[in-house]
C-alpha cells in the first residue's frame, strides 16, 4: 500500500542562500523508522528533480523524530536574486509531503 | 562585578522579521513578566536595503517601522521595566538611538539607549575575498551596496552593562540576541560550551516569534491553531544551564506544542550537528523536547563545541532590475489560453533578456509542476518576470503582457505591471580580530523639577 507523506509527517521549508531546507517529521514517533527506510536522499532527489539541481544531503534527527534535506541549488540561483514568486521556497515543504512511499 | 543571579529569567520575543505585527509585542511586554523582550528585524537583504537609504539621506538606514514600534512599546518596558534589544538599528545604529530617544523626550520618558556598531565592514572586504556560494572572488560582483559581519554576544555584553533600556545594533546572529542577555545575567562565558549552545537553541527557537506559536504551520483539519488571528508571540523561561521552557501570555491565541516546537528547531538548520552562529558550535542532535502543560514545552539538554574563529559576512550587491506582468483567465480551457499568451511573450521577448521565466499560477508557479495532475485549474493567472540592467528596459515585460489585453487570448483580466530594483545577497567570511564593535550611548532625562 502506498500512502502519502502528508498523511505521516509534516514538514516546514528553510532557505540558506541558493540552498532549500526540508524539515520532515513524524507525527507519530513509531513512524520515524519508516521515514528513514523509505524517505533517503537520492529519493527526495529524484522526487523533486526538476527543483533541486543540485546535492541533497539528508540528516538524520532522531531526537525529535525528524530528517533534514539539506537541498542545494534548489532555490532559482538564491533567495535574494530568484525570478520565482516563493523565491524562498518557502511553499517546498508541501511539494515534498507529496511524495509517496510503500508502508505495509 | 557581582551581580544577584536570578532564578529564571523570562525573555520574549516580539518580532520575527522587519514588517512583522506590532502589537504581539506590546502584549507581551505587558502582561508577559518579562525582563527582556528581542525583536529581530534583519533579514538577509533588509540592512543592504537599508544602506541604500542611507546612502540617499545619511540620517536614515534603521528599519522603517522604528517609530511605530517604539511609540507602542516606549511607555510599556519603561513601566514595566522590560530591557528592549534589537537589531532594528540596520544600517544605522546610532541615528536609530537618536530618533528612539527624541521620541522618549516628546513623551516625557527618561530613557537610555546603547547603539552597538562595528558590524559594517565593507571598507575591509577585498577582490580576492572567497564568496561562499560560487568559491570564486568577491571582485566579480561589481556594484557592492553593503557588507556586514555578523555579530555575537561578546559585542553585546558591553551594551548591556551600560545598564540602558534599549540597546540596538546592526547585524548581529539572530540567537545571539537571545542568548546575550542570558549570558550577560547568568555570568556565562565562551568557553560555557554547553550553557551556550543551550542558550543558543532558545534564542533559535524564539527569534521568529510567531513561528513557534503556530505560525507558518496551521493546516486546517492537520494542524489547527485555536484562535489564529490572534496568535500570542512566546517567551523563554531560561534557567541559569540555559535550559528552558518557552510560553507565551495568556488569553492570546495560537499553540505551543512538540509539532510547533520541532518545525521551529529545525528551521533553516543546514547540519543538525554543527548549528554554527559566532557564539557556540551547537548540536540540536541532543536536545531534548517534552510537552510541559498547556502551551508549554520544556527544552533542554544542547551540547556545544567551541566557536568559528571567523564570522561570517552578509555581503549585498545591486542585481539590476525584475519586470514583472500578469494576466488572468477563467473557465473552460484557462490553462490552454494562459499558455498560449505565455507563448505570445515569450516569442515578443525573444533574446531581449538573458534571464525570463514564464508560470502559471494556479497550476504550477510554485513547484513547476502539478504533483495531483488530475486537477484542472479553474482559473490560472499568467505571471512573467525577467531581469534587466535598467529600469525601461525592465518594464518591457509588463508593457507586453498589458498589450494581451487587447491583443491575446480571449477573457484575459486583471492586467497588472511592476519594476523593481533588485539587490542581491552573497556571503563571505572574515576573520574574527579584524571585528572591533563599539558602543555608543545616547539618553535622555527629565530636569529635576525647582520648587
Amino acid at each position: 500500500m502506498k500512502k502519502k507523506l502528508y498523511d505521516l509527517a509534516h514538514c516546514r521549508a528553510g532557505d540558506k542562500g541558493n540552498t532549500s531546507i526540508l524539515s520532515l517529521i513524524a507525527y507519530r514517533e513509531k513512524d520515524y523508522e519508516l521515514l528513514r527506510a523509505k524517505v533517503t536522499g537520492p529519493a527526495v532527489k529524484r522526487h523533486l528533480a526538476h527543483i533541486i539541481s543540485g546535492k541533497v544531503t539528508r540528516h538524520e534527527v532522531p531526537n525529535v523524530g525528524a530528517l533534514q534535506f539539506v537541498c542545494e541549488q534548489s532555490l532559482g540561483g538564491g533567495v535574494t536574486t530568484s525570478l520565482a514568486m516563493d523565491a524562498h521556497g518557502k511553499s517546498l515543504s508541501y511539494a515534498l509531503l507529496e511524495m509517496e512511499i510503500d508502508v505495509r | 562585578m557581582s551581580r544577584k543571579k536570578p532564578d529564571l529569567l523570562r525573555i520574549g520575543s516580539g518580532a520575527g522579521f522587519a514588517g512583522d505585527r506590532l502589537e504581539p509585542a506590546v502584549i507581551l511586554a505587558e502582561g508577559g513578566g518579562l525582563r527582556y523582550l528581542g525583536l529581530e528585524c534583519l533579514a538577509e537583504r533588509t540592512i543592504a536595503l537599508a544602506q541604500l537609504r542611507k546612502l540617499k539621506e545619511p540620517a536614515e538606514g534603521y528599519d522603517m517601522l522604528l517609530a511605530r514600534r517604539m511609540e507602542l512599546l516606549l511607555p510599556v518596558i519603561k513601566k514595566k521595566r522590560v530591557r528592549l534589544i534589537t537589531n532594528m538599528g540596520a544600517a544605522n545604529p546610532i541615528a536609530a538611538a537618536e530618533l528612539i530617544v527624541e521620541i522618549a523626550k516628546r513623551r516625557k520618558l527618561d530613557i537610555k539607549v546603547a547603539a552597538v556598531t562595528g558590524d559594517d565592514v565593507l571598507k575591509l572586504m577585498r577582490p580576492t575575498d572567497r564568496v561562499l556560494e560560487t568559491g570564486g572572488p568577491l571582485s566579480a560582483y561589481k556594484w557592492l551596496v553593503s557588507a556586514n559581519a555578523y555579530l555575537g554576544v561578546d559585542a553585546l555584553l558591553p551594551a548591556l552593562a551600560t545598564g540602558a533600556d534599549i540597546i540596538i545594533t546592526g547585524r548581529v546572529a539572530d540567537p545571539s540576541l537571545f542568548l546575550a542577555p542570558a549570558a550577560y545575567e547568568y555570568g556565562w562565558q565562551p568557553d560555557d560550551l554547553d550553557r551556550m549552545a543551550r542558550g543558543t537553541v532558545m534564542g533559535h527557537l524564539l527569534e521568529c516569534a510567531g513561528q513557534i506559536t503556530g505560525g507558518y504551520c496551521a493546516d486546517p483539519g492537520k494542524k489547527d491553531i485555536p484562535d489564529f488571528a490572534h496568535i500570542g508571540f512566546p517567551y523563554a523561561d531560561v534557567d541559569s544551564d540555559g535550559n528552558c521552557i518557552i510560553g507565551k501570555p495568556p488569553d492570546t491565541g495560537g499553540a505551543i506544542n512538540l509539532i510547533t516546537a520541532k518545525e521551529q528547531l529545525l528551521y533553516e538548520v543546514t547540519d543538525p550537528r554543527a548549528y554554527v552562529t559566532p557564539d557556540i558550535t551547537a548540536d540540536f542532535t541532543t536536545v531534548r523536547l517534552k510537552q510541559a502543560g498547556a502551551n508549554r514545552v520544556a527544552v533542554s539538554g544542547a551540547t556545544g563545541k567551541p566557536r568559528s574563529p571567523t564570522l561570517k559576512v552578509s555581503i549585498g550587491y545591486h542585481a539590476g532590475y525584475v519586470g514583472e506582468g500578469e494576466i488572468s483567465y477563467a473557465g473552460a480551457n484557462a490553462l490552454k489560453r494562459a499558455q498560449l499568451a505565455g507563448e505570445v511573450i515569450a516569442t515578443r521577448l525573444k533574446g531581449e533578456f538573458k534571464e525570463m521565466r514564464v508560470d502559471y499560477i494556479g497550476s504550477t508557479s510554485l513547484h513547476g509542476k502539478a504533483y495531483d495532475a488530475t486537477a484542472r485549474p479553474y482559473e490560472v493567472r499568467l505571471r512573467v518576470a525577467a531581469r534587466a540592467a535598467t529600469r525601461e528596459k525592465a518594464a518591457l515585460v509588463g508593457e507586453e503582457v498589458e498589450a494581451l489585453w487587447t491583443n491575446g487570448p480571449g477573457g484575459g483580466g486583471g492586467a497588472r505591471k511592476y519594476v523593481h530594483e533588485q539587490v542581491g545577497v552573497i556571503s563571505g567570511l572574515i576573520a574574527r580580530e579584524k571585528i572591533k564593535p563599539e558602543v555608543t550611548v545616547r539618553e535622555w532625562r527629565r530636569e529635576k523639577e525647582t520648587v
